[in-house]
């Protein structure tokens, strides 16, 4: 997506916080923040890692500094390369929406890194690790894997945006426990801001976030309508 | 028939308890996806997966599958191991890949 664009549409969709989180890479992160400074979106960098068991894992991290380790670890366990006839060519673009490169990983496929390894580096890097779209049977946690594995501590769960927070809460009593999001999942501009999570923070900051999932200091995730 | 039968004439792999060969397969199960199997599979049959994460020891103690083999030579986590070890899952390996496997004891089971 052209960056200048998707802060335009973030913007006039209202949306206060957002982040790029692209399959298995970065690249584009740092551009969509320089296009957002000044016009009061935050960006955070992020990434949706598909780990080895084909599970989607939603990164959110504090800066670039630590995504592009991420990165690193991610590409180094990153096997195959694109076929861009069958699976489109994964543009990256600068900041005028620009293609400055092409990235010939294999970014729709898994990585080699295990789900716990995937988490425990996150956490590392102080950021969040959210289990993507948990109620689609494909690549979502519970789909892959039949249910959460006890040893693995995601700080929130994402429930699609064609599901909505509410049906959420109802299908998976179970889950009662966990901190929900919800949010666009956008691969075109259109559908920036289709769904999206609102919550009780002081500040737009990923510290913050960790505190509204963790109910702490009064800040929260608001899911009532 | 016997899972020590299919194992040795496949020449699977023992993972896992492998003085635990005695049980009876009824059938098979192929799958990737834990869900479905928690869904479809049925007591009693063989599972045929690529997937090597712990889980697969507990939805095959649930579901009271005879066994699991993992194909294309995949080895399962250590913690999957010592679960299985602990459940008393018996988990095969084959360097083969699934269609391979699942032909080769579907013929069994049908010529038993």
């Amino acid at each position: 997506m052209h960056p200048q664009a998707l802060v335009r549409e973030a913007r006039a969709k209202n949306l206060d916080v957002i982040s790029i989180c692209d399959h298995n890479s970065s690249e584009n992160v740092e551009q969509v923040m320089r296009a957002a400074a000044g016009t009061g979106l935050i960006v955070l960098p992020g990434m949706e890692v598909t780990t080895r068991e084909e599970v989607h894992v939603i990164a959110l991290l504090e800066g670039l500094e630590q995504i592009r380790i991420l990165q690193e670890q991610v590409y180094r366990n990153l096997p195959g390369q694109n076929d861009e006839d069958a699976f489109g060519v994964q543009a990256v673009v600068n900041a005028a929406g620009e293609v400055e490169g092409i990235n010939d990983r294999f970014l729709i496929g898994a990585t080699e890194i295990p789900l716990k390894d995937l988490v425990d580096l996150i956490h590392a890097l102080g950021g969040l690790a959210i289990a993507s779209h948990i109620d689609r049977q494909a690549f979502g946690i519970i789909g892959q894997l039949g249910f959460i594995p006890l040893d693995v501590r995601l700080d929130a769960l994402e429930i699609s945006y064609s599901l909505g927070l509410a049906k959420g809460r109802q299908i998976y009593p179970d889950l009662a426990d966990y901190p929900f999001i919800t949010s666009s999942d956008a691969h075109f501009i259109k559908d920036i801001g289709r769904a999206f999570t609102r919550m009780y923070l002081e500040a737009p900051t990923l510290h913050e976030i960790g505190l509204a999932f963790r109910k702490q200091q009064g800040r929260k995730v608001i899911e009532e309508i | 028939m016997d899972l020590k039968t299919i194992v040795d004439t496949l020449g699977l792999e023992p993972h896992c308890c492998a003085d635990k060969l005695t049980g009876k397969v009824t059938g098979g199960y192929m799958g990737d996806l834990l869900s479905d199997v928690m869904a479809n599979s049925a007591k009693g049959q063989l599972w045929v997966t690529r997937q090597v994460h712990q889980n697969i020891v507990a939805v095959a103690a649930l579901k009271e599958l005879s066994g699991i083999i993992i194909v294309q030579g995949a080895k399962p986590d250590q913690n999957t191991m010592e679960k299985a070890q602990k459940e008393g899952v018996p988990i095969l390996g084959s360097t083969l890949p699934a269609f391979e496997v699942v032909g080769r004891i579907y013929r069994l089971l049908e010529n038993a």
